[in-house]
């Protein structure tokens, strides 16, 4: 088998629209599980968590948290202990793409599932898994039936199960469906979900790394990350640093969507501007629309300005001007649409996904989308502005169990900093 | 151990056919703990019968181990298990800001008048139920819906009604008189 050339476009290079997903036997033709047979023959588990901590890869998704970091906190045995009697580990993906405006996992799932198929697989050699889970909505159903395939493809060749390539190592994988709930993408939700419960987010710490799934030492991570994996492991940090235009390393799975001529999802050097994503790939705004503000990397994300083009789409830059990259997949919202309308819709949207553990969250965002949708309808009155700013405080970080609510904060927050004179012309009243 | 106790329990129910059983006896076998194939298994029953009713609760609860009061909190929770009678077709407009801004509001209100439904409502004929989702992770191509769980992509005022004419001929008797 073939060591496959490095390749500036490690996660879709074998994603082709014009042709089905590679099965396993084309898979395997162009290099893949490279990655499982060199970390299960050629590295033991702490130099694959040190090429990974080396190659500065951060969670794609949203968060941006240095992997290598997170996967060091997970408890690990010496190969006498963990032959004798190996610790039960999980590995799991978040595949559970529900964050407004976000379209890029699908891409990886549906284009070639066996990319994170090996990711999961080489990931749980690093960490010594004993079982991995695939947590992915329950609307992907194509994705969730090409994994299926795959996963089955990998257990009749044996790159999962029992012994793996004669390593002493059994791994298992398991898509697991789910349904609906975006609150069920944070991490500690989506381990009560995959546990058959509410998702409600769980208190840190004992962090996941420690006590995940059934208080068992757990990793989470979203499916670009978990993809990035193989191709880290084959051809190295420095490789994979290479390929940003920044410090972030790596490529990263960009998307613009919006009323503009071609929306679309584009893998592309990590530290790509916003401007080269929406006039080069994206083609611009369509005819009659022009651009006046953007969500960087889906709906949670602080709104940006046209000013802010020029900044490189990565954590580090896009932190700097007040938003987060997040998933990197940009909304770019018009000066033709109706701008609270948008906002209502994005606050709608987090109303109603709230898990309602805590009262912040769940009472806090209706009241939120109800002062909007007073704005929007001519019927707002200074109450509702001020309600409105009072809620950026008090829904924030710190206030609330996780950051949903916060989240929900971002959008709303930014838009009375940069927009504030069109709520103030919006309302009919002054009563407060 | 667990098996055991599942295949015990499996004997006692008789709401659920063997089918279902079967189905969701294979997802519960991904888990050590068979109460985690949950949602799956709501999804299974769901799957033939279109909804969960308190009997197919109760008799899954049985089968995975669960009180059906602490599987009902699990059903309530999530949007895609539905606790009351759906129609034979669900059609989901996705509701997503990227969707929003391409007028998922027009085709909503086309649809509307087509089946004289709003939203959470199902037709006289039982046909059709029309209900809002999130984001579908389909911006570049939006405005999206959702029929059966399968996507139908770049929709309009117009083509967005192909969704409940595509099988008209099989279903249709009188609800969608205009």
């Amino acid at each position: 088998m073939s060591q496959a050339d490095p390749t500036n476009r490690p996660l879709t290079q074998h994603v082709d629209q014009s042709r089905g997903a590679y099965d396993l036997n084309q898979y395997e033709a162009v290099g893949g599980y490279n990655s499982v047979r060199k970390m299960l023959k050629d590295l033991s588990p702490a130099e694959g968590l040190d090429i990974l901590k080396a190659s500065n890869l951060r969670g794609r998704g949203g968060a941006g948290f240095p992997t290598g970091m997170k996967w060091s906190f997970v408890p690990m045995q010496s190969d006498a202990e963990r032959l004798a009697k190996p610790m039960q580990k999980y590995i799991v993906a978040n595949a559970d793409e529900m964050e407004p405006g976000t379209f890029k996992d699908r891409v990886i799932m549906e284009g070639c599932p066996h990319l994170l198929v090996e990711g999961m697989i080489t990931g749980a050699a690093i960490l010594q898994a004993t079982t991995g889970y695939i947590f992915i909505r329950g609307e992907y159903v194509e994705a969730a039936e090409k994994l299926n395939r795959a996963i089955s493809e990998c257990r009749d060749k044996g790159w999962l199960g029992k012994n793996i390539l004669g390593s002493g190592w059994d791994f298992d994988l398991h898509v697991h469906t789910s349904a609906g709930r975006y609150i069920c993408g944070e991490e500690t939700a989506l381990l009560n979900s995959l546990e058959g419960k509410r998702a409600t987010p769980r208190a840190k710490p004992p962090f996941p790394q420690v006590s995940g799934l059934w208080g068992k030492p757990t990793i989470v991570n979203n499916v670009e990350t978990i993809a990035n994996i193989p191709n880290i492991i084959n051809f190295g940090p420095e490789w994979f640093q290479s390929l940003s235009l920044t410090e972030d390393a790596g490529t990263k799975l960009y998307g613009v969507s919006g009323r503009v001529k071609k929306a679309g999802c584009w893998e592309l050097p990590m530290g790509t501007s916003a401007r080269e994503l929406l006039e080069v790939h994206a083609g611009g705004m369509s005819d009659g629309y022009s651009l006046k503000t953007f969500l960087p990397g889906g709906g949670s994300t602080p709104l940006l300005l046209p000013e802010h083009l020029d900044t490189p789409m990565d954590y580090t830059h896009i932190g700097k001007i007040g938003s987060r990259m997040g998933t990197g997949t940009m909304i770019m919202i018009d000066e033709q649409v109706d701008f609270i309308g948008a906002l209502k819709n994005l606050e709608h949207f987090f109303a109603q996904e709230s898990c309602g553990f805590c009262t912040p969250c769940r009472d806090g965002l209706p009241w939120v989308e109800k002062c909007l949708d007073n704005i929007m309808q001519g019927k707002g009155t200074r109450a509702d502005i001020e309600f409105l700013d009072r809620a950026t405080v008090n829904l924030n970080m710190g206030y609330t169990f996780c950051a949903h609510a916060p989240g929900a904060m971002g959008p709303l927050e930014s838009a009375l900093k940069y927009f504030r004179d069109e709520f103030e012309a919006r309302i009919v009243s002054e009563a407060s | 151990m667990e098996t055991n106790k599942m295949n015990s329990s499996a004997n006692l129910v008789t709401q659920l056919t063997e089918q279902e059983i079967q189905e969701i006896m294979d997802l519960a076998s991904h888990y050590d703990y068979p109460q985690a194939a949950s949602i799956e298994a709501l999804k299974v029953v769901q799957q033939y019968r279109g909804w969960v009713s308190d009997e197919s609760l109760k008799a899954i609860a049985k089968l995975i181990d669960m009180s059906p009061e602490e599987l009902d909190s699990v059903a309530t929770f999530y949007s895609l298990i539905f606790r009351s009678p759906v129609g034979n077709n669900m059609i989901m407009l996705c509701d997503g800001i990227t969707c929003w801004m391409h007028g998922c509001d027009k085709l909503k209100a086309s649809l509307s008048n087509k089946l004289g439904i709003d939203y959470g409502e199902t037709t006289q004929d039982k046909q059709y139920t029309l209900i809002p989702v999130t984001c579908q992770g389909a911006c570049d191509r939006a405005p999206v819906a959702l029929k059966n769980m399968q996507l139908h992509t770049e929709l309009n005022e117009t083509s967005v009604l192909n969704l409940v004419e595509s099988n008209s001929k099989q279903t249709n008797s009188s609800g969608e008189t205009q």
